[in-house]
């Protein structure tokens, strides 16, 4: 049996890499919206980027490759080396489920950006809309786990 | 982190990846083929415009009842750096495109065998193939119809105008005090509605055709699938020797122009600017984050395999009893 101080190995260039793609996927999803500009941020010299939707949407895309990257290689590693040691704690089962919930409508909405694939004004809308409000709750439950200093996982 | 691969592994790996890709790409190819072939096209004749501007009443005539109706006055746009964009005075415009004109007629004097000539063409949404003002438009208020015609929701849209900056020709119009936005956050969130050519998509779905084909005295304007449409502009350009702009056009768009002229040439020729689109060649402004959004396919596979290798890293780590 593995001992479980391997498990709790903190791999924190991980971690790192996790908290600057979610601060990138973060600030590009909502540069998805016409709202930079607007409201000045693109105007802060070096974050004129903010106000190029190509730029943003392509760069949403490599910061969704690096989290799912991360995201699989975080469950494969709990299934394979922590599961017997440790359990998800509540506040990881939440941020868990809505990350599966952005990873799952993130993956549909670049299927309706191929040509070719055709989704109902509905689906789209209701994509939209989950995906955003996901985002927020994820956000919000990261917040509270970041303060209260609730971890993913706790010893059994 | 470290990286412990041999070639062997990274040559597996490679090859998983190149396969991954393959049959993703297969996928969109055969799915594209089949969603463009149910896609409507307009072919259109240029050598054939007189620049009457029949097309153009009847746009105007047909969709009046569309077309955004502001209610005045504005709410104060915050940050006043927001300008209103308000047509519903001048509503009259018909040499470009503006909220009330979806349709206009371009000029252009060309020197053509030793002789001036002016060369008419009516200009509107291009109706691409893979549209970007619906693909990115972030509330679903643009809309693509599996018959590939694009229009905007004006119940849903707020305004933003990202669809006209996303879009290759800036197609799309804003008219302000219209729309959904009155009703959230008027100061503070969306500007108005976006209009735009919507290929009569009602007189289309009752089984009609566009008024602005029905209207033409000199049939410039043939409707029909996407297919068809372009086996008839190259049957038509080889006839004329002339040229094809809107196929490979943003990736293709359906919207088909034949011109004995060639396209570079009009671009030069005619007035360009707001509500005014060029005709030059534009490339594919879906295809590159397309084509990453295929590679995410790959991200899931890198991170099984890195967790794998970090699992049998740590195994044999503990089996050779080495110090944790």
């Amino acid at each position: 049996m593995i001992p479980p101080t391997i498990a709790i190995h903190p791999g924190s260039r991980r971690k790192m890499l996790y908290l600057i793609t979610l601060f990138i996927i973060t600030l590009t999803g909502f540069a998805q919206m016409p709202i930079f500009k607007r409201y000045y941020i693109a105007d802060i010299p070096g974050l004129g980027w903010l106000d190029e939707f190509y730029v943003t949407h392509y760069l949403h895309y490599l910061a969704a490759a690096v989290l799912m990257a991360v995201v699989f290689d975080g469950v494969a590693g709990y299934l394979l080396i922590l599961r017997k040691h440790y359990r998800i704690t509540v506040s990881g089962r939440i941020r868990g489920v809505s990350l599966f919930g952005l990873v799952l409508t993130g993956a549909l909405m670049v299927m309706k950006n191929f040509p070719g694939y055709w989704f109902s004004q509905q689906a789209i809308i209701a994509m939209d809309i989950l995906h955003i409000a996901l985002t927020v709750f994820y956000l919000c439950a990261a917040l509270w786990a970041l303060v209260s200093g609730k971890k993913w996982i706790e010893k059994f | 982190m470290q990286t412990d691969i041999s070639r062997r592994q990274f040559f597996k790996k490679s090859a998983l990846v190149a396969a991954t890709l393959a049959v993703s790409n297969v996928r969109q190819v055969r799915a594209s083929e089949r969603e463009t072939d149910q896609q409507l096209a307009t072919l259109i004749d240029v050598s054939r415009c007189i620049g009457c501007e029949a097309c153009v009443d009847a746009c105007k005539q047909n969709n009046e009842a569309k077309f955004p109706r502001p209610v005045k006055s504005f709410p104060k746009m915050v940050p006043a750096r927001v300008k209103v964009e308000d047509w519903s005075e001048k509503k009259d415009v018909r040499d470009r495109l503006t909220p009330y004109n979806w349709l206009f007629i371009q000029r252009a004097v060309v020197r053509a065998d030793g002789n001036e000539k002016e060369i008419t063409l009516p200009r509107r949404c291009m109706h691409c193939v893979n549209p970007p003002c619906v693909k990115l438009c972030p509330w679903g208020a643009a809309i693509q119809q599996k018959n590939g015609i694009s229009r905007m929701d004006p119940d849903l849209c707020l305004g933003g105008a990202k669809c006209k900056s996303v879009c290759p020709w800036k197609i799309p119009q804003r008219q302000t005090g219209a729309g959904l936005y009155l009703n959230i956050l008027p100061s503070l969130a969306g500007n108005g509605v976006m209009n735009k050519c919507d290929r009569c998509y009602d007189r289309i779905a009752e089984g009609g055709i566009p008024a602005c084909i029905e209207a033409c005295p000199e049939q410039v304007q043939t409707i029909g699938p996407r297919k068809e449409i372009l086996r008839k502009a190259h049957e038509l350009a080889s006839s004329m020797n002339g040229f094809i702009y809107g196929e490979t056009e943003n990736g293709g768009t359906n919207t088909i122009y034949v011109s004995p002229v060639s396209f570079e040439t009009l671009n030069h020729a005619i007035d360009k600017g707001q509500g005014m689109p060029g005709l030059k060649k534009v490339k594919n402004e879906m295809s590159e984050a397309n084509a990453l959004g295929a590679a995410l396919l790959i991200a899931p596979i890198a991170g099984l395999a890195s967790a794998i290798g970090r699992y049998y890293k740590t195994v044999k780590k503990h089996a050779s009893g080495d110090p944790l």
